[in-house]
């Protein structure tokens, strides 16, 4: 592990204010970037907000923290997983995966840049933020059709093939838990929506 | 926060709640009446084992403050007896109305929704009121648990309003399971030393202060699904105290039988 010593100072004890460059650490940041998420390889842990940090443990070991999406999420084994491996495959060994569960994951933490990569995927992202009530009884989105009673359109999601905001939703979920199934009245084509959480 | 019996006792009473109901909503997986519900029961069991996996493996870390030995989710929810699990008598229940012991009949859509709303509705106060909870890791739990709660209630109220303003034979149905299964929230809510040391510990609420919610709720969906509310009883289940119904000990039969069969086997 290299240190550049930025501003003058030392370390623990000196008194001065010192900051060092941490290149292991830039350099993890940067491996593991290029981890996509394992049921949506075109984003990565950290577009999705899965990868929350990285940085030095209190004994200076690489810490990597993670947060899982769902309580159940079957994936976050494969994404330990392949964070160990892209470490490994870098050098950047010994390390910690850690998992935190607060403050919970949510879909306001899928990043911008993430967004058009989603919709060329074919998955339509979230269309409305959560801040802090999530899926509150009052804004739940469309009834399923055959309910009786009006159908209440609230921020449907936008076809990800031809852009048509004419969309029903076809099952509240979809090829993972985390998504439901949606399908286009324009070019009739389903979906899948990254459903707000 | 020092850790005692009754806060290890608490989350195992979450964590059992969260098994039990999983396991059970998993056996309709490829069993299903339509396709798109034999993928959210099976997504729902997933939360909800999920959920429990977390709650175990917090369990664990109290036990092991509290008595020093070390255990797994695995050894909660597989290699613990009837009597240790504290899940409420609502969630063991089969998917069908009320026959005794062995008896069998076909699956019912209608309980398994009733069934679900009921729980839902509640968890969600729970889980919300648990996020102030002065233990931060249960707090954390309960800040996701809330969320997937709210979806799975969504998901249980419409099916009940379908199923009550629908057809004859669905609002007889959906009649029958409320008849059924509402006699068992009285547990919900019944006070007890576990609950009333956590209150006062201000690691979760005073359930009885969730009932007028959870009442309201329910009487909400209720009215809307044409449905009634059957007359109020006296009995009340102790599944969390772990006296639970007839069916129980097949449930964990089923679900323990393989863990049990090849001890401290891996995949």
């Amino acid at each position: 592990m290299t240190r550049y010593t930025v501003f003058s100072g030392a370390g623990v004890g000196t008194g001065k204010f010192h900051k060092t460059f941490d290149a292991a650490l830039s350099r993890a940041w940067w491996v593991l970037e290029s981890v996509p998420d394992p049921e949506i390889p075109v984003v990565s842990l950290r577009e999705l907000g899965i990868l929350r940090d990285v940085r030095r443990g209190a004994d200076n070991v690489l810490e990597i923290v993670i947060t899982p999406t769902y309580s159940g999420c079957p994936a976050m084994m494969q994404i330990a997983d392949d964070i160990a491996r892209a470490l490994d495959d870098a050098g950047l060994a010994p390390y910690r995966i850690k998992t935190v569960l607060a403050p919970a994951w949510t879909t306001d933490w899928i990043s911008e840049s993430a967004r058009p990569k989603l919709i060329a995927y074919g998955i339509a992202p979230p269309s409305t933020p959560c801040a802090t009530n999530g899926l509150s009884p009052e804004r739940t989105p469309d009834v399923v059709r055959f309910v009786r009673g009006a159908s209440e359109q609230h921020a449907m999601p936008v076809c990800p093939r031809c852009g048509s905001g004419q969309t029903e939703r076809l099952a509240e979920f979809g090829s993972t838990a985390c998504k439901a199934l949606y399908r286009c009245l324009e070019c009739r084509e389903p979906f899948d929506y990254f459903k707000p959480y | 926060m020092t850790t005692t019996a009754e806060h290890l006792a608490y989350v195992l009473r979450l964590a059992d709640n969260a098994l039990i109901l999983g396991q059970r909503n998993a056996q309709w997986c490829g069993h299903g009446p339509v396709l798109e519900e034999d993928i959210a029961l099976a997504n729902m069991s997933l939360d909800l084992i999920g959920q429990a996996r977390l709650l175990y493996s917090h369990a664990a870390t109290l036990e092991f403050t509290l008595t020093g030995i070390r255990k797994t989710e695995d050894d909660y929810a597989y290699w613990r007896s009837e009597s240790e699990f504290a899940n409420y008598t609502l969630v063991e229940l089969p998917h069908f109305g009320p026959l005794c012991s062995t008896a069998r009949a076909d699956h019912d859509y209608a309980v398994t929704i009733v069934r679900n709303f009921l729980y839902a509705a509640l968890a969600v106060h729970l889980w919300t009121a648990l996020k102030a909870s002065v233990d931060d890791e249960l707090a954390a739990i309960a800040s996701k648990s809330a969320k997937e709660a709210r979806y799975h209630r969504h998901h249980a109220r419409d099916w009940l309003v379908r199923f009550g303003d629908g057809t004859d034979e669905s609002h007889r149905r959906a009649q029958a399971a409320l008849d059924y299964l509402v006699p068992y929230t009285r547990e919900f809510f019944t006070r007890d030393p576990i609950e009333d040391a956590i209150a006062a510990a201000g690691i979760g609420p005073v359930t009885a202060d969730i009932e007028s919610a959870w009442s309201n709720d329910v009487a909400d969906a209720v009215v809307e699904a044409t449905l009634a509310l059957p007359d109020p009883v006296q009995h009340v289940t102790t599944g969390k105290c772990g006296e639970h119904s007839e069916h129980m000990g097949y449930l964990l039969a089923e679900m323990q039988c393989l863990a049990r069969q090849h001890p401290g086997a891996a995949w």
